[in-house]
């Protein structure tokens, strides 16, 4: 089976798609001639013609709003943000526009777009090029919001969001896409290639949206996490010694209940870990999820461990972001609670 | 498909493996646009969004009516403040590629455009730049070390280590906080301009914008504020003909020029050679002026070219030919300024040596002291506490809690 890397991944869904169904098309800033600024799109134009894969001026709204204007027409557009932190621009196209078309028309016009985006830390980005902003997103009504943690999930996924026909936000944690992030930043990048979940199968195949995963079996507490923080989870619960079921969500929504309850029920323990900031963060909503379907199973308190709730800072990317020791750290309070 | 209708892609006339052909780019002769009074019928200029206003002629004669605003001691210390910036950013280039900071971007053949404007404005009178006008910080005599300090993100970093390398802020010398967040200052840059005016006073703004970036809707939100309130603002498009990979035609699309974006808005627009000192400051010196004596916005186009990679995350050699840069028509902004000036009798080749050599001294001492404070992994760093403030005013509970739970 081919070894991808998490940009070869999504390039390939992109391109069994555009060769299976030529209503799909592709654009974005920087996407078309270059290939997109991490090489996402690399290829395509080449291959499938500047009608299908273009570049974009310079303007999120813009690129969103013609969007759903073409997938009005019919197309299923796949359009990239250069950065998810760039995106807010586009927030009114998205929250008023794409993600209500179907309710407020009752089905006459639909919206089957994809929203790419790089996001989350890692990478001395600074406040500009680091933000997680999903729970933006899944906040919104009519909106599905994915977060891939491998280039198997993130070609599987990305072909499943193409083929819905409702709009979705496609969250790609950029310090994944050359290799499995584990917060220990001094460690060299370890590549895809040695990874189980580097091995990409070719042409088209599904990872179902909705659907979560377990990553690591474990009987001690289950871990919430998804993007670049499974990763983190698995290290830290290798750190600390402890038995962590650690789950994978991959779609926020539709969320994966049942997944989540049969794990928290087994475990009798919760931690939820994300890189955005705390307040008002997915992990809220998670642990509700927890607290509504396994109260009585719970043996301790669910803790989360989130970004700090400041902007993203550049110097202290490592004080910030919730690395090993912290997510370590909270696996023993949940363990002692 | 059975209709007629085909999607229309702009693409760059030549690509990487092609011959750079600038013959199609029409430049006027240095000298022969007219400069019109300030208070001109915005109607009666329209002509001079689609030509280049240039002072410098090719043997290096200041000609034209828009020559004459700088005497030889302005243009020597004009010189100067470009060479600065060159030895600036070279250093700092080299200092990233040691692993000594995370990112630089350079302004490499645009230095006339941020220098030159500088010293157009006054004490007092604001900047909302992008990531490209150091210039404008250097020719006002900025400390070279808190710049570096903020580039290595060390513990005297004035931005204390939170912005990403070059987003500079100082208030005190015209220079709002740079945003990561394209254009976004644009518009910002009109709405302070209308405050001077509701204000009363003499202050005046200037907003910058590249060409990539006027595709945003701030650059159309600026412009439809500006032109509504007849804003005190200077509205600065830097086209340097690239926006990462993408060529300016996907943002210029049919307009003509950049510059004719103006026309719609009744705001009066000067396309300018951003490349020659003299133009640019005296292009630069009627919009300030204008904008003043309460006459309205200005809109100016400045040409010119960006001669090295977007960022140090860049390599343009995959999207445009290494040649274009020799190949660019308008030349470069420093020996340009300095034939001129050797052509006059105020400068000699000898001694621009030795002011080279001097910049180069200046720019080395300040990057030791800068180092002494700490470089991104290495020496002293902003305290992690400092991450914390500064989120509001006074630290909310929450914060201060989760302050603590880092350990500061
Ligand atoms: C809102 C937003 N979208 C995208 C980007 C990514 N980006 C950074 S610089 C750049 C190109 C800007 O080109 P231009 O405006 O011509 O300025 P130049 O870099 O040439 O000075 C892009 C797309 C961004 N910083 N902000
Ligand atoms: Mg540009």
């Amino acid at each position: 089976m081919p070894r991808m890397t998490m940009i070869e991944a999504i390039r390939d869904a992109h391109a069994v798609k555009m060769a299976e169904d030529e209503t799909v098309v592709v654009y974005g800033e920087d996407v078309g001639y270059f290939g997109g600024v991490f090489r996402c799109t690399a290829g395509l134009q080449e291959k499938f013609g500047r009608n299908r894969c273009f570049d974009a001026p310079i303007n999120e709204s813009g690129i969103v709003g013609t969007a759903i204007g073409m997938a009005a027409f019919g197309l299923r557009p796949v359009v990239e943000m250069q950065f998810a932190d760039y995106v807010y621009p586009a927030y009114d196209q998205i929250v008023s526009e794409a993600a209500r078309l179907r309710y407020r028309s009752a089905g006459d016009f639909t919206c089957p777009l994809v929203v790419r985006m790089p996001t989350g830390g890692g990478i001395f980005g600074g406040q500009t090029h680091s933000q997680s902003p999903e729970a933006l997103f899944t906040h919104v009504s009519g909106l599905k919001t994915v977060v891939p943690s491998n280039p198997y999930d993130a070609k599987g996924l990305l072909i499943s969001a193409i083929e819905d026909n409702d709009p979705v936000i496609f969250l790609e944690p950029k310090r994944l896409y050359n290799g499995p992030f584990d917060g220990d930043h001094d460690k060299p990048v370890t590549p895809w290639s040695k990874h189980p979940l580097g091995e990409v199968p070719e042409g088209r195949y599904v990872v179902p949206l909705g659907k979560g995963v377990i990553r690591r079996e474990g009987s001690a507490l289950t871990v919430l996490a998804y993007g670049t923080m499974v990763h983190v989870a698995e290290a830290a619960a290798e750190m600390v010694g402890v038995d962590a079921e650690i789950v994978d969500l991959r779609t926020l929504v539709p969320l994966d209940m049942e997944l989540i309850e049969t794990s928290v029920k087994k475990t009798g323990r919760c931690l939820v870990v994300h890189e955005a900031t705390l307040t008002s963060g997915f992990g809220a909503e998670l642990v509700s999820v927890v607290a509504d379907a396994c109260f009585y199973h719970l043996e301790a308190p669910i803790v989360r461990v989130a970004g700090w709730d400041t902007p993203y800072p550049h110097a202290q990317e490592w004080d910030y972001f919730p690395g090993q020791a912290r997510v370590g750290g909270a696996m023993k309070r949940v363990m002692e609670g | 498909m059975t209709g007629g209708l085909r999607l229309h892609v702009p693409e760059p006339e030549v690509r990487p493996g092609g011959t750079p052909d600038f013959s199609g780019v029409k430049i006027a002769r240095a000298g022969s646009v007219r400069r019109p009074p300030v208070d001109v019928d915005p109607a009666e200029i329209r002509d001079l969004a689609f030509s280049i206003v240039r002072v410098l002629n090719r043997a290096g004669e200041a000609v034209g009516e828009w020559a004459g605003t700088l005497d030889d001691e302005e243009l020597l210390d004009g010189l100067k403040a470009m060479m600065r910036v060159r030895a600036f950013d070279r250093r700092m280039l080299m200092a990233q590629r040691q692993g000594k900071t995370s990112f630089y971007m350079q302004c490499l053949g645009e230095e006339a455009i941020a220098c030159a404007f500088r010293k157009a404005l006054r004490p007092g009178d604001m900047n909302f730049p992008t990531y490209r006008q150091q210039g404008l910080l250097i020719a006002d005599d900025y400390p070279l070390v808190d710049m570096m300090c903020q580039i290595y993100s060390n513990s005297r970093d004035p931005l204390k280590g939170r912005q990403l390398p070059i987003m500079y802020s100082s208030k005190s010398h015209g220079f709002f906080s740079i945003s990561g967040n394209l254009a976004t200052q644009f518009v910002q840059g009109v709405g302070w301009a209308m405050a001077s005016a509701i204000r009363g006073g003499d202050k005046i703004a200037a907003a910058w914008i590249g060409d990539g970036s006027t595709a945003e809707s701030d650059f159309h939100s600026g412009m439809v504020f500006a032109s509504t309130y007849k804003a005190p603002v200077v509205l600065n498009i830097v086209n340097n003909q690239w926006a990462i990979s993408t060529f300016q035609g996907i943002a210029k699309g049919g307009s003509g020029t950049f510059a004719a974006r103006g026309l719609g808005f009744g705001i009066p627009s000067l396309r300018v050679d951003g490349n020659d000192y003299l133009a640019v400051h005296a292009a630069a010196k009627w919009a300030v002026e204008r904008a003043r004596r309460n006459l309205g916005p200005t809109l100016i186009e400045w040409v010119t070219y960006r001669a090295a990679a977007h960022s140090t995350s860049d390599d343009p050699s995959a999207y445009r030919p290494k040649e274009e840069t020799d190949a660019w028509p308008l030349g470069d902004p420093v020996k340009r300024l300095k034939n001129h000036l050797i052509l006059t009798g105020a400068w000699s080749e000898e001694r621009h040596v030795q002011a080279e050599a001097e910049v180069d001294a200046e720019i080395l001492a300040a990057q030791k002291e800068a180092e002494s404070h700490g470089t991104l992994h290495t020496g002293p760093k902003p305290s992690v506490r400092d991450m914390f403030e500064d989120v509001y005013e006074e630290m909310p509970p929450h914060l201060r809690r989760q302050r603590q739970e880092a350990g500061y």
